[in-house]
């Protein structure tokens, strides 16, 4: 958030801009390890999407399409919570490249 | 609505809380609040926190996580003042100033839930305000530095009840907020657990759609307080639903209902092995406490089923 004049900031302990925390990237916080979608072993059953504490799992028209690293915080409850197929999971913890 | 609520379905909604709030990774916090928003949206809703874990870390400065409007409330007035917000809301449609139908939400931790918000809740429950308040309990004051609350369990080690050799963690039990809710025989109350997600977006969706006080309490884990492993947040709460610890059941108008029976009642220790907060518990000379826990869950769960089949 730019800086503003006292006179353009609203009265009172009121912030009127919505869900403004996206401004800030907690994708930083990783340290050890990310999540890697693996797609072949998915079964879209979005429980990943529903665990994820940092909403980090991006779906599209209803589907998993991968994770969103820039709020990612490396928890690992999804790939904990993965179903897969075949006993195999569809998200994988890989140690994060610096 | 009450209707069976599919992920695919609530996948192409909004999500009400944004990314970029500064709770712990792996918080079981958000998930909570987030299942519940997501229950919640077929209504505009209006929150309240008090504060708590979720609540300094949703609302820092001039960031905020949440979509919809929401109010931080002092420590022990939440219901309070979402009582007194629902109450203009009434005053408003009375007039004609206001038709929209608007849901009313509380989320608390237990801190200002089962102590310091406990006469407020009481109150506004009393007074039959249409609010839902729910409260994730992670048992204990995360947000300050893990001191003991009342929802804190036997045993359990926290900088306030610190496990030695004065003392082996907390030495009572934790208080049954849930029975004392129902006890206010108000429309609805129910236990949830956010590994049985569709279980607790179903009593949600259903608490929304019903008129009058309704009461959720949430079994929240907290890596940090319990002494966990960062990824096992929806197993230790999926553990405590198995071992009965924590009993899936709703009251509805007084007709109690298990919503939940394991087909094998696993061992308490299984839950207590994996928290650093029990591992004293594991010495020979404190085997009475694990004895005691197993007790108190065995006995509260045979009290809930009997209570069940009354009204079978």
């Amino acid at each position: 958030m730019s800086a503003r004049g006292y006179s353009e900031l609203p009265v009172g302990p009121v912030i009127l801009d919505a869900g403004n925390s996206r401004l800030l990237k907690t994708g930083a916080w990783r340290t050890i390890n990310r999540p890697v979608f693996k797609e072949e072993n998915c079964s879209q059953c979005l429980l990943c999407w529903l665990f994820c504490p940092d909403m980090a799992v991006r779906v599209e028209d209803g589907k998993v399409v991968g994770f969103d690293y820039e709020y990612c915080k490396g928890c690992g409850v999804c790939a904990q919570e993965c179903p897969g197929k075949k006993g195999q999971k569809a998200i994988a913890m890989e140690e994060e490249k610096k | 609505m009450a209707a069976e609520l599919q992920l695919k379905e609530l996948a192409q909604r909004k999500v009400l809380l944004a990314p970029g709030h500064r709770l712990c990774a792996g918080c079981g916090a958000p998930i909570v609040a987030k299942m519940v928003l997501l229950a919640a949206s077929d209504y505009p809703v209006v929150a309240a926190s008090p504060t708590g874990c979720l609540e300094v870390s949703t609302c820092i400065s001039d960031y905020t996580a949440w979509e919809i409007p929401w109010i931080h409330s002092a420590f022990e007035n939440a219901a309070a003042t979402l009582a007194g917000v629902e109450t203009m809301y009434r005053a408003l449609k009375k007039k004609g100033k206001i038709d929209k139908e608007i849901k009313f939400i509380a989320i608390a931790g237990d801190g200002g839930t089962y102590d310091i918000g406990i006469q407020s809740l009481s109150g506004a429950m009393e007074r039959g305000h249409d609010l839902l308040y729910v409260c994730y309990d992670n048992g204990a004051y995360m947000n300050t530095g893990i001191q003991r609350s009342g929802a804190t369990p036997l045993g359990a080690d926290t900088t306030t009840s610190p496990a030695g050799s004065v003392i082996p963690g907390k030495t009572q039990r934790r208080k049954d907020l849930t029975k004392i809710m129902a006890a206010h025989n108000i429309t609805y109350t129910a236990q949830a657990s956010p590994s049985h997600w569709s279980d607790l977006l179903k009593k949600v969706s259903k608490a929304v759609s019903m008129k009058g006080p309704k009461f959720i309490n949430v079994i929240t884990p907290c890596h940090r307080g319990w002494r966990a492993r960062v990824e096992d947040t929806i197993l230790l709460a999926r553990l405590a639903v198995q071992t009965c610890y924590w009993p899936l059941y709703e009251v509805e108008n007084g007709i109690t209902r298990v919503t939940y029976k394991p087909r094998e009642k696993k061992p308490i220790e299984e839950f207590l092995k994996l928290q650093g907060r029990f591992k004293h518990l594991f010495a020979p000379e404190n085997e009475w406490i694990i004895k005691q826990f197993q007790e108190d869950i065995d006995r509260e769960w045979e009290r809930l089923l009997k209570e069940e089949s009354l009204y079978a």
